[in-house]
């Protein structure tokens, strides 16, 4: 479909800690991302899953390394972040309900400066149709299926070499969440878009990554492929209700 | 009780040419709000050093009015990126405190500055729409036509003209440059939008920028009700426009402008004609003053979101 839109990068994560005020929820993950991979991180709430992609981005307080391709990123600013190609869809959509459906997709492009532009915007548009259709509706008036769709079309504008997905399956009806998963599969095995995705729903997860880890009380206390993780009983017990 | 119906039209007029200037500063006040949800109580003095820019620059320099006030409109949306630079983005957006401290300082100290260089006398400044210009074929006076046998002034129809060029253009910022969408998706979600790549700081400093050249253009505008500029002559026109926007909604453009012509409308015919019905006599600036708070205690008691305000509903 669109090989030559995403550059693969590779993540990889040293020593990471992160805080809110007095309280330190990251206590120095060390992780990586392979390139073209998906990787999935599991944890039970409050185990530092969204803070971890937080971190990444530069949204909290942090210290450690964080390595894009092979550029250390760990200072840069939020913005300048994503200007470096990493798209972030945070926890609850991050939408703009005040804005038009094709107004999240533009301003999703906001860093770039090419003409393909409404390329994109019509690429989405054929893939999600339901999107197309309800293009001049605010985004605050789309039910959470729509506004995931859009969330992660807006953040896939910017033309991403890395996407952070921070439990996309949140609040979702089960048949819309195959549906999202089989569309990130897709996504991931046709244009090779590395892809980090913070998840409670851990078979789901599971099933579409290449490589798990299991995070715990702000540490990772569990990490190995997809299948080894799938056949752990610790996993199993804890996470996929076996 | 005496219902002058023959004078009620004068009345309307002004209440609506009086509202459209307090529709202009409430539009600065709630450019800022929108983006960062916090009242910026220098947008009065901030529009009245705009008209003393003005003032020297026509009347003291001798600069065509039009072009002293689109510089001076220029100069005040360069201030306004100086002060959000400069004084507000050190601070914590998420804590309002201290920045709503800060505009409140700047009141005062733009306030204290103005005096000491113009002194608190008031200077006159050229209305710009004194008298018809001279291809306007002649219509009854030179400053009025005759509608409902009453006289609509110049100045009315100028000030009408003039604010609807200016939501027009702002219209276009706003909708069609990259730079409105980026102030948009600010106000709308300011994380989400530094997750896009937009410098949010940046943002709300084109939103001051913006916000302080439309409140010289509301001070420009008012300055011949008010018999020209003084240091002191934005201070009730702040609490008029405040109520507007209150009225309208705080995080709505277009609920701003209507609110703001709202009030000028509560106060020309509610309350000075309703005033002269009931009293028999005029006991304008009191009654208006306190007419504006009331306005903001209502819509404060009874929809704290205006009449076209949003209140945040989201299906999740």
């Amino acid at each position: 479909m669109v090989d030559d839109v995403f550059d693969e990068v590779g993540l990889k994560v040293e020593n990471l800690h992160a805080s809110y005020g007095a309280v330190e929820v990251l206590r120095g993950l060390d992780f990586e991302v392979a390139s073209k991979g998906v990787s999935v991180i599991l944890g039970a709430n409050g185990a530092g899953k969204t803070t971890t992609l937080r971190a990444i981005c530069n949204m909290c307080s942090t210290s450690g390394s964080v390595v894009l391709g092979e550029e250390d990123i760990s200072r840069a600013g939020t913005a300048d972040i994503v200007r470096k190609g990493v798209a972030h869809v945070p926890q609850g959509r991050g939408t703009f309900p005040e804005l038009s459906v094709l107004d999240n997709l533009m301003i999703g492009a906001y860093t770039r400066k090419d003409k393909e532009v409404k390329d994109d915007v019509d690429r989405w548009f054929e893939i999600f149709p339901r999107l197309s259709e309800r293009s001049d509706q605010l985004a605050g008036s789309l039910s959470g299926g729509e506004q995931q769709m859009l969330a992660v079309a807006r953040a896939l504008m910017c033309r991403p070499r890395l996407l952070l997905l921070d439990e996309p399956s949140l609040g979702l009806a089960p048949l819309i969440i195959e549906d999202l998963f089989e569309r990130f599969t897709t996504l991931n095995k046709e244009t090779g878009l590395t892809m980090l995705v913070v998840e409670q729903n851990a078979n789901l997860a599971l099933d579409m990554a290449d490589y798990g880890y299991v995070i715990e009380s702000g540490e990772i206390t569990l990490h190995g492929s997809a299948d080894k993780l799938k056949n752990d009983p610790a996993v199993q017990e804890a996470y996929l209700g076996a | 009780m005496n219902w002058n119906f023959d004078v009620l039209p004068d009345f309307i007029f002004n209440g609506l040419s009086l509202g459209a200037i307090y529709g202009t500063v409430a539009l600065a006040l709630v450019l800022i709000f929108k983006a960062t949800t916090l009242i910026n109580f220098a947008t009065g003095e901030l529009a009245m050093l705009g008209a003393f820019l003005v003032y020297v620059l026509h009347m003291e320099q001798g600069i065509w009015l039009w072009l002293s006030m689109l510089l001076a409109m220029l100069l005040s949306a360069g201030l306004g990126v100086l002060i959000e630079r400069s004084l507000t983005r050190p601070f914590d957006p998420e804590d309002h405190l201290p920045v709503v401290l800060i505009t409140l300082g700047l009141f005062l100290i733009i306030n204290a500055v103005a005096g000491d260089i113009w002194n608190y006398q008031v200077r006159i400044l050229s209305n710009p729409f004194g008298k018809f210009p001279d291809w306007v074929p002649s219509v009854g006076g030179d400053r009025f036509v005759e509608v409902l046998g009453s006289r609509l002034k110049y100045q009315s129809i100028g000030i009408w003209v003039t604010l609807a060029l200016a939501l027009f253009i702002l219209g276009l910022i706003l909708n069609k440059t990259k730079a409105g969408l980026a102030f948009r998706a600010v106000s709308s979600n300011v994380e989400s939008a530094r997750l896009v790549g937009v410098h949010t700081g940046r943002t709300l400093g084109f939103g001051w920028a913006i916000a302080s050249a439309f409140g010289t253009l509301g001070a420009v505008l008012v300055a011949p009700q008010l018999g020209g500029v003084n240091p002191n002559m934005m201070a009730t026109i702040l609490i008029y426009a405040l109520a507007g926007a209150a009225l309208g909604g705080l995080d709505s453009l277009g609920g701003a402008v209507l609110g703001g012509i709202l009030v000028g409308l509560i106060q020309a015919v509610l309350v000075t004609w309703g005033g002269v019905v009931v009293f028999g006599q005029l006991y304008m600036s009191i009654l208006q003053l306190a007419a504006a708070f009331l306005i903001i205690l209502i819509v404060l008691l009874f929809r704290p979101a205006g009449l076209f305000g949003t209140r945040r509903v989201e299906r999740v």
